[in-house]
């Protein structure tokens, strides 16, 4: 099943896709970030594919790469009933296509991504924070986020101010 | 002996204190402020099979101002904690406050930079009742020594100092 | 001429929004004119506690996020480890967790029932659910020592064998639950008022529900037959016979139909499940990866190594990344696990139903009452703690 896909994306889009890997029967295609939106369109339009449902957008931190995120898309057929993931790496302050315009699922996902990550969505029409609230300074998911560890305050040290540990 | 053999039948001489505080246990009114798990465990305890009703506490408010006792079941989020007060505050007094489970008393398993690490920090708690989420029996213990609390305040002053 | 909108604020503190959801809505008059949900009055940072966490110290993290349905939180999370590691549960387990999170739908979708139906007004149906919920949570009790949050799949398998009085207890609800569900049809299905609150109410077409990444249930009673435990089966649940419901109206009453339905086939794959439990081990043995059961650890010199050394170490699964969903019983759930090779996740993101779902809110509403918006937000079936994580 994965082979349709990949063939189909690889003879659209060859030009445009930087890696291709299928680890742990996964199809994983590293993207270039301009292709984005025309890759996921075909994907969802073209009808032996028909990866018609956003499962999934999410991104990950790697500080010490010169392109520290990985924004992460997952994409389900329902005729194929496999999943696709596409990667974009971008740098810090970069931004990337939106999807909302594919699908309004990406709407708050892209939101969460915003939110937790920093990285911005060129076209995006509503973005701002949605699981913090507006003030929040900093974006948690990223890895120089501290957890912020607080300790538990019980009797013995209830006097003394909280300490955080970050 | 004295007073009371020569007061009609029906009559019953008490404190005005002993009285106000026995209604007041006997009718408070919980704030069903749900938040997490708990929320569920509370509705557990409302529920057939643990019937908090059996201690006059059944009557769940969905607004603050008709309520006397605020149950904060679940974690209490850094976004959540200015509108925990807000509600806090439109409670008239006498009011309560128990902290139910872990997240609500401590931050419980979550000790990051979302949670509020204890509603105390924002909130005088009377009654903490441990637990994740605690069974409906340890909130039901824990409303039944709050209103041995509640028996022991003072009409006069602040009753939070005394009690 | 002139008229107002009025913006009213719902929430996060209200009753029927199942937990602190917040919905914006601009009126006009009492019609529904733009609705915008606000989430995140629960965020807990689970996503970014689990980066802390061994993987085994994720599991109970995983428990509080859909606190309705614990166990398919950790099944999905297990299965996910699992395939980062190439490991598979023993057949009893595989077995076991079936029998499980069907429970836990039984749960899910019981609780979903008792307060929709107290928004909308039949309060006797809270009753009666958390009544029938109790023999579940027994059932939770005495395999996990925990009501709720049970945390009882592992990696590799369970906590712990299923105890002797399991069987009985299941067999309780298979014989009760029937009748009780017939019971809710009685006072739901033919009722006047419920059919008046719910029918034509939040209907969302096939096209709008799939662009708008609609899973589960609402998926269903909107007209497509598709649901991963038929589609990518997992856990052997190509094993267990039972249908996939669904309905064309697309609106709160279908949503109805199609849990109760759902809870009905429930049932016939406990049937199965504990009719056909295969005996064996409960834990897949793979040492240094998987912990040892509890016998093998008090008396085997080696198990306990391994025990002592998971417990404070952790494994090291290979670098990679994996994206494993389940059919949980709000939709669709995603555990999306990157490994740096390390002992602890290099993250762990979790695709929630809940949320994706509660974002097409708006869609349901405008245009309608302000009184459907309650039992719009009720059919869609959201826990805040997944929501918001």
């Amino acid at each position: 099943m994965n082979n349709v896909t990949r063939e189909r994306v690889t003879a659209q889009f060859g030009d445009k896709i930087l890696a291709t890997t299928e680890s742990f029967g996964e199809l994983a295609f590293a993207v270039d970030k301009s292709a984005i939106v025309a890759l996921t369109r075909f994907l969802r339009d073209d009808i032996a594919l028909k990866y018609v449902h956003l499962s999934d957008i999410t991104a990950t931190d790697w500080p010490e790469r010169e392109q520290r995120f990985e924004v992460i898309y997952h994409l389900y057929s329902y005729d194929l009933t496999e999943y696709v993931r596409f990667k974009v790496h971008v740098a810090d302050k970069e931004s990337v296509p939106t999807l909302t315009g594919e699908w309004d699922t990406a709407n708050w996902l892209e939101r969460e991504v915003f939110d937790l990550f920093g990285i911005s969505f060129d076209g995006h029409p509503d973005l701002r924070r949605i699981l913090l609230w507006d003030e929040f300074e900093g974006h948690p998911l990223r890895k120089d986020y501290p957890l912020t560890y607080e300790t538990p305050q019980f009797t013995y040290n209830k006097d003394l101010p909280p300490e955080v540990i970050k | 002996m004295g007073l009371e053999e020569k007061i009609p039948d029906g009559i019953i001489l008490a404190t005005a204190e002993k009285v106000v505080n026995w209604a007041r246990k006997r009718s408070t009114w919980p704030f069903g402020f749900g938040l997490a798990c708990c929320a569920i465990e509370m509705m557990s305890s409302f529920g057939p099979k643990y019937d908090l009703s059996r201690f006059g506490m059944e009557v769940m408010r969905a607004s603050p101002r008709q309520a006397d006792l605020m149950i904060v079941a679940g974690r209490v989020s850094n976004k959540m904690a200015p509108v925990l007060k807000r509600l806090y505050d439109q409670m008239p007094n006498p009011k309560w406050v128990i902290s139910m489970g872990a997240c609500a008393s401590c931050g419980g398993i979550f000790n990051n930079y979302a949670i509020l690490q204890g509603v105390d920090k924002i909130v005088p708690v009377d009654i903490y009742v441990p637990g994740c989420p605690p069974r409906p029996e340890q909130l039901i213990d824990g409303i039944v020594k709050l209103q041995k609390l509640i028996d022991q305040e003072k009409l006069k002053g602040d009753s939070r100092q005394s009690a | 001429m002139q008229t107002e909108t009025m913006t009213v604020n719902l929430g996060p503190q209200h009753p029927a929004t199942h937990g602190v959801l917040r919905v914006v809505l601009e009126l006009d008059g009492e019609v529904v004119i733009k609705c915008t949900p606000e989430v995140g009055y629960l965020h807990t940072g689970i996503e970014k506690t689990a980066e802390a966490k061994l993987y085994y110290k994720v599991i109970p993290m995983t428990d509080r996020m859909d606190y309705l349905a614990p166990m398919s939180n950790n099944l999905g999370y297990c299965l996910a480890v699992e395939k980062l590691l190439g490991v598979e549960a023993p057949p009893k387990a595989q077995w076991a967790r079936v029998l499980l999170t069907e429970i836990t739908r039984l749960n899910s979708h019981l609780v979903w029932l008792g307060t929709h139906a107290l928004d909308i007004g039949a309060m006797s149906m809270l009753l009666y659910v958390f009544r029938e919920r109790e023999d579940l949570l027994t059932i939770y009790e005495a395999v996990s020592g925990q009501r709720m949050m049970s945390t009882y799949f592992r990696i590799g398998g369970l906590a712990d064998d299923l105890p002797d009085d399991f069987e009985p207890m299941v067999r309780k609800v298979l014989k009760t639950f029937p009748v009780r569900f017939q019971e809710y049809e009685n006072i739901l299905t033919n009722n006047r008022i419920w059919r008046n609150r719910t029918i034509g109410v939040g209907v969302i077409s096939k096209e709008e529900a799939i662009k708008s990444g609609i899973t589960g249930p609402m998926l269903r009673a909107a007209g497509v037959k598709h649901d991963l435990r038929k589609a990518r089966p997992y856990s052997s649940y190509e094993k267990f016979d039972f249908e996939i419901p669904t309905q064309q109206a697309s609106d709160c009453f279908a949503r109805y139909q199609v849990r109760l339905e759902e809870m009905r086939q429930s049932l016939r794959i406990i049937q199965q499940a504990m009719d056909g439990m295969p005996e064996g081990r409960y834990l897949a043995r793979v040492p240094g990866v998987v912990l040892p059961t509890k016998e093998e650890a008090l008396f085997q010199m080696e198990a306990m190594i391994y025990h002592f050394k998971l417990v404070t170490e952790g494994f090291h699964p290979p670098k990679g990344e994996v994206y494993v969903t389940i059919e949980s019983p709000k939709g669709e759930l995603g555990y999306y696990i990157v490994s740096d090779g390390g002992t602890m996740p290099y993250r762990m993101r979790v695709r929630p139903p809940s949320f994706v779902n509660i974002s097409a809110l708006s869609k349901l509403v405008v245009g309608r009452l302000l009184a459907d918006v309650i039992a719009c937000i009720g059919s869609i079936d959201i826990v805040l703690g997944e929501v918001d994580r």
